[in-house]
């Protein structure tokens, strides 16, 4: 499959064997590492909007295979805040670089900058729409942590409308006959056009508000923040935050085995006591970022095939 | 015949029949009537024996294409369309809802970058019934009842 020039904008684009392709390159590139490999590249890394994880670990990948990073992480000192638009900000970088990264507040940006961009353009998250290299460094996680992707119990807890991070992992997981549990109270249900899609596609899922109730049938428990940035009112935000919490004794209701994921940062949905508990997989998720962020931008850019 | 004496019957142009009437005027604006000089008629609430009462759009002296046929299907999946010459109907079109809309509908998400740059709005048809489209840019579905017109 050609990887070289293409943008990685929305989950939707790849398909069930390419993202095991990326899956298995980044296990390549974790066991061997290549400091040479992006020798004389540049990455622009594009932050409109804060990040701690995703901006760092690519920084990270890109330098651990001896490429360069470019790039601001936060819009105020740029010509953004002159009224510069999207498309001419992009049209500039896109000189200066051979790979963009990006992250913006608004949905579509992504989608808006590959058409702009002469050069592969890398979705690190577009408001609450797609956040696909978050996806594929979950699915690496699932894979590391239980050795299959395929059939397995997910359940994914919190909020469930906004949380970009569950919607794409819906997706991308579809394809490995999962059965799914969406468990969240009801403003913050999963959108029905998800549901729509999982059941055209013929895969089971269920929707509840109560955790405890099928917290012991999972092999995956992906737990997300309520992200106060994402409520257009803060009594709705007020009322929702808080409303699953995660501590030990949940954690001995579940299956052995079973797995903890939370694409951080956390609040307090997580109790620090499950930290150290075999169920926690979310610093390991985090780490697992790099490798998957550097097979991506080894692809894109040609340096990999 | 009834309806032949309420709208006259044209020379030259095209003529939309089964149009539902609450979207009739939507049609219209659809197909830019600003950019006609010729007669347009436009009648509401007809009787029909399929649908009970219906919308009708005669233009004259324009045939119009395939692609704006298409537009139609957006809103009005049952219309006919037929391309009248010398009085009698020399073509039906079929209506079919293009794959790709281009700049004619608005993204229903108020957080999408079409509702913020200058930007043509880009829909693809996922499913024509019922109708859900997808915004190419922030990947928002809406259906026929979401469409409104840029």
């Amino acid at each position: 499959m050609a990887f070289k020039g293409r943008d990685v904008i929305s989950i939707r684009d790849f398909s069930k064997s390419e993202i095991l392709q990326i899956i298995s390159l980044a296990k390549e590139l974790e066991k061997k590492p290549s400091p040479e490999l992006m020798k004389g590249k540049i990455m622009a890394s594009l932050f409109f909007e804060p990040s701690t994880r995703t901006r760092l670990s690519f920084s990270s990948a890109m330098e651990r295979l001896g490429g360069k990073v470019l790039g601001f992480e936060t819009k105020e000192f740029t010509s953004v805040s002159k009224g510069e638009t999207l498309w001419d900000t992009i049209k500039m970088v896109s000189q200066y670089a051979d790979v963009i990264v990006m992250r913006h507040s608004i949905e579509g940006a992504a989608r808006l900058a590959s058409e702009a961009s002469s050069i592969p353009i890398i979705n690190a998250g577009d408001g609450a729409n797609q956040h696909p290299t978050q996806t594929i460094l979950d699915m690496y996680t699932i894979e590391k942590e239980l050795g299959k992707l395929e059939g397995l119990k997910i359940g994914f807890v919190g909020d469930l409308k906004y949380g970009r991070t569950v919607h794409s992992l819906c997706m991308a997981m579809s394809h490995f006959k999962p059965k799914m549990y969406f468990i969240a109270p009801e403003a913050l249900k999963m959108p029905k056009p998800y549901l729509d899609d999982l059941s055209e596609k013929g895969i089971e899922y269920v929707e509840e508000a109560d955790l405890m109730k099928f917290c012991g049938e999972l092999d995956i428990m992906y737990m997300t923040r309520i992200q106060k940035e994402r409520f257009p009112d803060p009594v709705e935000y007020n009322k929702l935050k808080g409303v699953y919490r995660i501590d030990k004794s949940i954690t001995q209701k579940m299956k052995k085995g079973a797995r903890i994921l939370h694409p951080l940062p956390r609040i307090d949905e997580i109790s620090i006591d499950v930290d150290d508990t075999e169920n926690a997989a979310y610093f390991r998720q985090a780490a697992n970022g790099v490798p998957v962020r550097q097979a991506i931008l080894a692809l894109v850019t040609g340096a990999l095939k | 015949m009834k309806k032949e004496i309420i709208i006259p019957a044209i020379e030259n142009g095209t003529v939309i029949d089964h149009i539902p009437s609450k979207v009739t005027f939507r049609v219209m604006r659809l197909l830019d009537p600003k950019e006609y000089t010729n007669t347009i008629n436009v009648a509401l609430n007809l009787e029909s024996k399929k649908m009970g009462k219906k919308g009708l759009i005669k233009i004259s002296g324009r045939m119009l294409t395939q692609d704006m046929v298409n537009k139609v299907a957006l809103l009005a999946p049952s219309a006919t369309v037929s391309i009248i010459k010398d009085y009698s109907v020399s073509k039906k079109v079929v209506v079919k809802v293009p794959e790709m809309i281009i700049n004619l509908v608005k993204c229903t998400n108020p957080n999408c970058i079409t509702n913020m740059e200058e930007v043509n709005t880009k829909f693809l048809t996922i499913k024509e019934i019922p109708l859900k489209l997808r915004c190419v840019y922030c990947e928002r579905e809406i259906s026929r009842e979401d469409i409104q017109l840029k």
